[in-house]
């Protein structure tokens, strides 16, 4: 790239670049210069001297929150959660998938859509809302898990062993549908004729399903899979926000919960940075090993 | 050909058929429950235990809309209502607009650093600085406790001009070339040619966006701790939902409509619910086909 061309460039598409400048402008405010702010992670942050004259304390943060009480505590509750989360949210959406597709009543499996995408469409505040009323003393869902005699009555959203149940079922209870529909569009692509050929096999459902179907659905499925693996210390953070009380903290506090108490509610800046830091590396290891893991053995990966 | 079903095939269609009816029950048995409770009878709604499947009443105490009226009176909740369409259209708009303007820029060829543009971009969804910096910045831009915070805040999404860039390197070149030969220039081709041509797509975008701002909680919640005014509809939520509290002037109105009975407060609480989310669950069905579009445009992305 000669300078020659950079100035004929620079004449000839001038208003493009000028067009750009939005752009540019946005992701530098909101995302770079945030990006340089994670030298906040390695100061004693006091408003005083801001970001640029606090003191350097150099890894400090992060030994300090490695040897706290809280590393093992925020460690356990977010990989629990998550890959509880995972371990039932993930194959629901599949397998309510290959349920639909067995459906041969269209408008019945309509119907069942439609109602089944509708929790996606309520807020989390408003869901928040509702499991804070059904777990509550006298609530619905606490009426019912005592007449079954599972708990004895008492306000469920306090009640430590409760809290991991109800916030990963509630979100099957939101996800499944709308989780289903890449699925079936996955399954609507699948060759009709490997079923006619399988069917003259003798094939029968079951064994097309293993066969064909699975397989023909299995890119779509390794590629959610390795987006939720890169996203697993993301739990769904402003829920957990919504749904913990200090009463459930033991099992409830997650990474990022904790970076928005200790950063903006105690004015943390250094400390808290530092922990989202922390778990921003984790994240990109996973997104790695994942994408790395699938591309060895099925082929598909990410990138 | 048609093949008769085997004893088995038929058993499993019966257990499916089961299966998704329960399923169905379940998804819908809580906002079923909430939307009865909303005009049941409080004090008829305090002695149930269970799942409310029709609306409550007993002798002496009737069905009321008293918490409907105390909903619609309530000063916080309908200018919550109305600063989150604030914030969805105006949102809505800028972000599209936006997101086409740098997915036009990117789709250039021939121009020289448009190729780093795109790597410029990719490069923030896998690093960011995170909750502090970001919150730093904005207090220092002096948009913490105003409506500006709520628009800038994800305004420009990668992902959004990935798919629009790729959509648009795909219409055919001999478009934009004739176009330019009658001496249209970049806005007039974008906004008369390229546009247009997208429009099932922007659609699909522009939703996905809208829902995701009417939803969201945590960036007023950060930022707008100041200033109530300005609150969306889902903070004034979180305030009856969630903490228990009650906006201005709410109790004294649970006073005078309801006569400080027993469980008022949870009637009300009912009647928050659907009155915030019933628009949403009336206009679902017609578009969802347009959110079915979105997850296949953002799986071919992956």
């Amino acid at each position: 790239m000669r300078l020659v061309d950079i100035k004929k460039d620079w004449k000839k598409n001038k208003v493009i670049y000028f067009l750009a400048l939005p752009t540019v402008i946005y992701f530098i405010i909101w995302h770079y210069i945030p990006m340089a702010g994670v030298v906040l992670a390695f100061e004693d942050y006091s408003p005083r001297g801001g970001v640029t004259g606090s003191e350097w304390i150099g890894i400090a943060n992060f030994i300090n929150f490695f040897s706290t009480y809280y590393f093992g505590r925020l460690m356990r509750n977010t990989i629990i959660l998550s890959v509880f989360s995972m371990v039932i949210n993930f194959p629901a959406p599949i397998i309510l998938a290959l349920l639909l597709n067995e459906m041969e009543n269209r408008y019945f499996k309509k119907v069942v859509q439609t109602i089944s995408y509708m929790p996606y469409f309520v807020s989390t505040v408003v869901i928040c809302g509702i499991i804070v009323d059904f777990f509550s003393y006298d609530g619905a869902l606490t009426d019912i898990l005592v007449n079954m005699g599972v708990v004895e009555r008492r306000d469920l959203m306090v009640y430590k062993p409760m809290f991991r149940p109800i916030f990963v079922f509630s979100g099957t209870w939101q996800g499944v549908g709308y989780g289903s529909i890449i699925y079936l569009a996955a399954l609507s692509g699948v060759d009709q004729e490997l079923y006619e050929a399988a069917k003259i096999d003798g094939a029968g459902r079951w064994k097309q399903t293993i066969h064909i179907t699975l397989p023909g659905i299995k890119p779509t499925i390794i590629i959610m899979l390795i987006l939720q693996i890169g996203s697993l210390l993301n739990v769904a953070m402003e829920k957990v926000l919504l749904l913990y009380k200090p009463q459930t903290y033991e099992v409830a506090d997650v990474i990022m919960t904790f970076v928005y108490r200790r950063g903006l509610l105690e004015n943390d800046y250094g400390y808290s940075t530092a922990v989202q830091i922390f778990n921003s590396v984790i994240n990109l290891l996973l997104l790695m090993t994942a994408n790395a893991i699938s591309r060895k053995y099925s082929e598909t990966s990410l990138f | 050909m048609k093949i008769k079903d085997t004893p088995g095939r038929i058993v499993f269609k019966v257990i499916n058929y089961i299966l998704l009816t329960i399923l169905a029950l379940i998804c819908l048995a809580p906002l079923w429950h909430v939307l009865m409770a909303s005009f049941s009878n409080p004090t008829t709604l305090q002695q149930h235990s269970g799942l409310i499947l029709y609306p409550l009443s007993s002798e002496g105490h009737p069905l009321t809309l008293g918490g409907y009226r105390i909903v619609l009176k309530n000063d916080s909740l309908i200018r919550g209502y109305a600063n989150t369409i604030y914030y969805v259209g105006v949102g809505c708009f800028t972000s599209i607009a936006l997101s086409a303007l740098s997915a036009y820029c990117a789709s250039r060829r021939n121009v020289i650093w448009m190729k780093y543009l795109m790597l410029v971009l990719l490069f923030t969804m896998f690093f960011n600085g995170g909750l502090i910096p970001t919150y730093m910045v904005n207090k220092n831009l002096g948009i913490v406790n105003t409506r500006w915070v709520m628009i800038t805040t994800g305004a420009i999404s990668v992902f959004n001009i990935i798919i629009l860039r790729t959509m648009f390197m795909q219409l055919p070149m001999s478009l934009e070339e004739s176009a330019q030969l009658d001496g249209a220039g970049h806005i007039t081709i974008l906004i008369k040619i390229l546009l247009p041509l997208s429009k099932a797509t922007i659609a699909v975008l522009a939703l996905i966006y809208a829902v995701g701002k009417w939803n969201e909680y945590f960036t007023a919640a950060i930022y707008l701790t100041k200033s109530r005014e300005l609150y969306p509809l889902q903070l004034v939520l979180r305030e009856i939902l969630i903490e228990a509290s009650s906006p201005p002037g709410m109790d004294g109105d649970i006073h005078t409509v309801l006569g400080g009975q027993d469980n008022a407060k949870k009637l009300v609480e009912y009647s928050t619910i659907i009155f915030a989310t019933l628009p949403i669950l009336c206009i679902y069905p017609f578009i969802q086909k347009y959110f079915v579009k979105g997850v296949l445009i953002g799986s071919i992305k992956g």
